[in-house]
């Protein structure tokens, strides 16, 4: 648990006031960020152990292939979470640009021209998530299993039983080649991860934006009276989200080099999953980007080095519900800590050393 | 709201079509392996190598016919490698698509496969990584399920005529030549499923008095399978009987005809495995239906692969080699090697199999 | 998202009364809007193709409802408390396998022992999630998404490649989604009776009208002395028997198991739930019209398959009605809210 991870950091000795100073010197010790970034390094280290290709140019580089879209789509999920609601149709939004992409290339339709119809599409199917969200009213958990539905049916007609596969060499390569001078390590979806990674962190975490985001999710009544424009931000970031799947889609189609109906189907609940593992709270206003990109390398490692290690394959959904635990129940270490102290006063004296261990270790920004 | 699966018996494709199967796959996984030995070079007495790294790839895992053409137990792939003195180990994704069998092949790759025997769930998709693959002098084989541009050989279980052809011919015996009937396909996207309707059609011909008025898609899925077998009935009162091509639809559907209405009125047959069977047989919703031995099929192409790893064969057309208990093979045009004719079951033999 | 989507109503005042009436009458109106859609739905269908109202069809929709009608009762008892259970397709699926195993290893063993350990493997695993939930106060969305993965990978480490098969099950036990009285399946018929007694449950007992309580308002519902933990975790368990019962009866009408039953009935089993009308985030909904969401899902699909439809549409055509009933639903809601807001008003001066 995560929380026997950080209290490994931690030296056994200091007392509650120890412990105080030692959170006031260094609080990202405290943060769940810290935690993963530990199981992050410990996955590396027994993956490495267990196989000596578990770290070469070449394994990241598959990787990164494996999983460079669900990382992508995790980003504004990230901020859609953060600000209160939920995406469930990313995966959906996907297989519909994969489709399209299929279908009008094969009515001879320019590539460019291609592009602009797939990103109005995904603004279009975030648009319409966000609005049926803000102007209705209505609940982003119905709204986006309604849409995920929807998007996968206009998948279906657009395709039917058809698969698209004669995509020109060039756009194929970009999906399965390196990108030159990275050592072949490096996938151009990797790439675009880590630039996006980079922008949305900015715009969460250093903008007016990105704090309102965080207030709309800690308390929409408070943010409204703030004068936070909820429902814009909330409708733009769904459009965001439609568009950065949407584009996802067009990468997952070059790297299959097959653009068929059931593309992407599926995906939603492990990019849940792997926002969640990287430290959201599913209740809003709280995470960081940094969380997100941690939770990407716990998610994608631990699958990686399963494959590696000849390690059971059928077992690896226990592996990722287990992370998905393991971080619920890290964040939400302090909380278990004070009701224990509540409840138990006799205890209090005795459990005071590991709970308040617990409590920092759980605690968040 | 089910999604779409790919089904899982993907079958050969025609052989004129072919569809070579090269591609990766990958997952991890469950592994036989081979008796103690040995230094990847040494030679055994048939020359063939023995020590090698082989990875039999099926489309996903927890599939029982990829287990019967895979495990020891019965005889499959993984009992042929042991046999021949190999290091074999079964992985795969657990989803049969092309994403979730991808990484495994590559893993596969990184962790020294000499050979990769793969069932591939996608005829292109998987290319680019086979292609590397063959690039770094490891040996691609494709069986059930081809990727023909980026394999070295595809071990077809039975040609996609010779099963079209059957399945058309076992209904057309139960129904005296006449009626309505119709297909439960896998899905819809499916070569295999749609190489063999297209000559079930082409059979079709030649009994005029018999009439296809409906394919359908259960996804190999057993409750849209059921769904769409509910449909028909409906929709055709007059139909009279089901030709089913894969082994989770002839399933589903013999589960909605085995009851005293539909029971010996709507013929149904297609590929199944014997045990799915037995009951329908016995009690007469089923007469007969078709399938190969998928054990052999795995053995084949375990047997296969070493031949190519060894460099006792380089799979072009005409070169001979002898796979064990089965006899010998001979590779056909488009690099790829015929198991055989389906075999047909029916009540007088259906019980000595047990798979 | 629960903040957002948590509206508490104005403080109620001596209208109570009446509005409560109110909101039953609502309640009425929204499992008559889904019999009324139902039965155009039928109507049209049968004018297309007559053949949809035979013996035959009526059973094979009343059979293929079942099991979604089953599933929603429990999971509309997790949602009206605030709550989710995604795991119920995973549960149902690993129910389906080891019951139906039992017959092949065990010959002979009567089948009530068999539904009964579907059931307690079922209950098995919704205590484990209840726990889970009202024992860590995790949000539930997180930790059944987690089980929905550890179980299915549980159960396909058990199952392997294995597949059990129709030859194994007794004719007695396949039999049970065949039986008909008067045309009407006999299973329909116990899962309608299922059904009315969760309804009552809900309806008439204290620790059932809590669950309305919970899910409406926790703060509140804690500070009235509910035992919140309690009930959210028999909600749980009552979900994972009914997913585990339902294993059965998947394994009854399939004949053949393997490790893929039930994979992805959580989103069909939501929308059913969404669909008949009850809320997602707590408070409010009736099993029966859950139950009728599901009777009309599977009513639409098997239209579509007997009008010959391409089953290309049905996804989009699916995720359309949902759109539209949650949004008839919203309609609804604001409406009634400002009724109750007049009459409290009226009542007030």
């Amino acid at each position: 648990m995560a929380p026997d991870v950080d209290l490994a950091a931690v030296p056994p000795g200091p007392g509650p006031s120890g412990l105080e100073a030692l959170r006031a010197r260094a609080p990202w010790a405290f943060r769940w960020e810290a935690g993963l970034a530990l199981i992050v390094v410990i996955i590396g280290i027994i993956g490495t152990a267990a196989s000596p290709e578990f770290l070469t140019s070449n394994n990241l580089f598959n990787l990164g292939l494996s999983n460079g879209e669900i990382a992508i789509m995790a980003l504004p999920m990230t901020l859609i979470i953060i600000s209160g609601e939920i995406d469930l149709s990313v995966s959906s939004t996907l297989g519909m640009a994969s489709c399209l992409l299929g279908f009008l290339w094969a009515r001879g339709w320019p590539m460019i021209a291609i592009f602009v119809v797939i990103a109005l599409v995904g603004l279009a199917a975030g648009a319409l998530n966000g609005l049926l969200v803000t102007r209705v009213g209505l609940p982003s958990l119905a709204v986006t299993i309604g849409t995920l539905t929807l998007y996968a049916g206009v998948a279906e007609i657009l395709l039917g039983p058809n698969t698209v596969s004669n995509f020109p060499a060039a756009y194929t390569n970009l999906g399965v080649n390196a990108v030159p001078g990275t050592g072949g390590a490096i996938t151009y979806s990797t790439l675009i991860f880590a630039v996006l990674a980079v922008i949305f962190g900015v715009v969460l975490h250093a903008t007016p934006v990105g704090r309102s985001i965080f207030a709309m999710g800690a308390s929409p009544e408070a943010a409204l009276y703030a004068g936070i424009r909820v429902k814009r931000i909330k409708t733009l970031l769904f459009m965001v989200s439609g568009l950065v799947c949407s584009f996802a889609g067009v990468l997952y189609t070059f790297r299959l080099s097959t653009a068929v109906a059931n593309n992407g189907v599926g995906l939603e609940l492990d990019v849940v999953a792997i926002v969640l593992v990287g430290g959201i709270s599913i209740f809003g206003g709280q995470g960081s980007i940094p969380g997100v990109v941690l939770g990407v390398l716990a998610f994608a490692g631990i699958q990686n080095a399963l494959l590696l290690t000849n390690f059971n394959q059928e077992a690896s959904g226990v592996v990722a519900g287990g992370l998905l635990l393991l971080s619920v129940f890290g964040r939400n270490a302090a909380s278990y800590a004070s009701r224990l102290r509540a409840r138990v006063p006799a205890l209090r004296r005795r459990t005071e050393g590991p709970a308040a261990g617990q409590a920092a270790a759980g605690s968040q920004p | 709201m089910k999604l779409r699966q790919r089904a899982w018996l993907a079958l050969p494709v025609v052989a004129s079509v072919l569809l070579a199967a090269a591609c990766s796959s990958s997952s991890s996984s469950s592994s036989s392996s081979a008796p103690p030995a040995s230094s990847a070079s040494a030679s055994s007495s048939g020359g063939l190598k023995t020590g090698l790294k082989i990875f039999v790839i099926p489309k996903n895992l927890g599939n029982s016919y990829f287990t019967t053409a895979d495990s020891v137990k019965s005889g499959g792939a993984l009992a042929a490698l042991q046999a021949l003195g190999e290091i074999g180990a079964e992985t795969s994704g657990t989803t049969d698509t092309p994403s979730s069998q991808l990484p495994v092949i590559q893993a596969d790759i990184s962790k020294g496969a000499k050979a990769l025997i793969i069932s591939a769930t996608d005829p292109t998709a998987l290319c680019p990584t086979l292609e590397a693959a063959m690039k770094k002098g490891i040996v691609v084989v494709t069986y059930d399920s081809d990727a023909p541009t980026c394999r070295s050989l595809f071990i077809n279980q039975a040609s996609s005529q010779a099963i079209g052809d059957i399945e058309v011919d076992l209904l057309a015996k139960q129904l005296h030549d006449t009626g309505e009937i119709a297909i439960v396909s896998a899905s819809a996207d499916d070569t295999n499923q749609n190489a063999w309707i297209g000559y079930m059609k082409q059979e079709l011909t030649k009994y005029p008095n018999m009439k296809l008025v409906s394919t359908v898609y259960g996804n190999d899925d057993t409750a849209t399978s059921t769904q769409v077998t509910q449909g028909l009935l409906e929709q055709y009162p007059n139909l009279k009987g089901i030709i089913s091509p894969t082994t989770v639809g002839i399933a589903a559907a013999a589960a909605v005809l085995d009851t005293p209405k539909y029971r010996g009125k709507v013929a149904l047959t297609g590929l199944a495995t014997p045990d799915e069977m037995k009951k329908y047989v016995a009690d007469g919703t089923v007469v007969s239906f078709a399938l190969w031995d998928p054990a052999n099929l795995g053995y084949l192409a375990a047997y296969a692969a070493v031949e190519l790893a060894s460099g006792k064969i380089t799979g072009a057309a005409g070169q001979t080699f002898t796979a064990g208990k089965l006899g010998s093979f001979t590779v056909g045009p488009d690099n790829t090697v015929l198991l055989g004719p389906p075999y047909v079951f029916n009540s007088s033999n259906i019980n000595n199999f047990n798979f | 998202m629960t903040p957002t989507l948590l509206r508490r109503e104005p403080p109620e005042t001596p209208a109570e009364a009446s509005s409560r009436r109110l909101t039953e009458r609502v309640f009425r109106i929204r499992e008559t809007g889904i019999v009324v859609v139902l039965a155009l739905f039928v109507a049209v269908t049968a004018g297309v193709q007559h053949r949809f109202l035979s013996d035959s069809n009526i059973q094979f929709v009343l059979v293929n409802t079942t099991i979604y009608a089953l599933l929603a009762l429990g999971e509309t008892m997790v949602v009206i408390s605030r709550n989710v259970d995604l795991s119920v397709g995973s549960v149902l699926g690993m129910s389906a396998y080891l019951s139906a195993n039992l017959f092949g290893e065990h010959p002979g063993i009567p089948i009530p022992l068999v539904f009964l350990v579907g059931l307690g493997i079922g209950a098995g695993w919704g205590i484990v999630n209840g726990l889970v939930v009202a024992g860590g106060r995790v949000p539930s969305l997180v930790v059944t998404l987690a089980s929905l993965y550890i179980i299915r990978g549980v159960d396909i480490l058990i199952v392997g490649g294995g597949m059990v098969t129709a030859n194994t099950l007794p004719g007695g036990f396949t039999g049970i989604p065949k039986a008909t009285v008067a045309g009407i399946p006999d299973l329909a018929i116990a899962v309608a009776v299922v059904i009315a007694a969760g309804a009552y449950y809900l309806r008439s007992y204290r620790s059932g009208r809590e669950l309305y309580a919970i899910g409406s308002n926790p703060e509140a519902a804690r500070l009235a002395g509910i035992p919140i933990g309690k009930r959210v975790l028999f909600a749980f368990a009552v979900s994972g028997a009914i997913a585990g019962v339902a294993g059965v009866l998947w394994a009854a009408q399939y004949g053949t198991v393997d490790s893929t039953a039930g994979t992805s009935y959580e989103l069909t089993v939501i929308t059913a739930v969404v669909v008949g009308g009850v809320a997602i985030f707590g408070g409010s909904g009736s099993v029966v019209g859950a139950a009728l969401g599901a009777l009309l899902l599977s009513t639409i699909n098997s239209a579509l398959y007997v009008l010959g439809i391409s089953d290309f549409w049905i996804q989009a055509i699916f995720g359309f009605m949902l759109l539209l009933a949650i949004t008839i639903d919203r309609i609804i809601s604001v409406k009634l809210t400002e009724a109750l807001r007049l009459r409290s008003n009226h009542g007030g001066t």
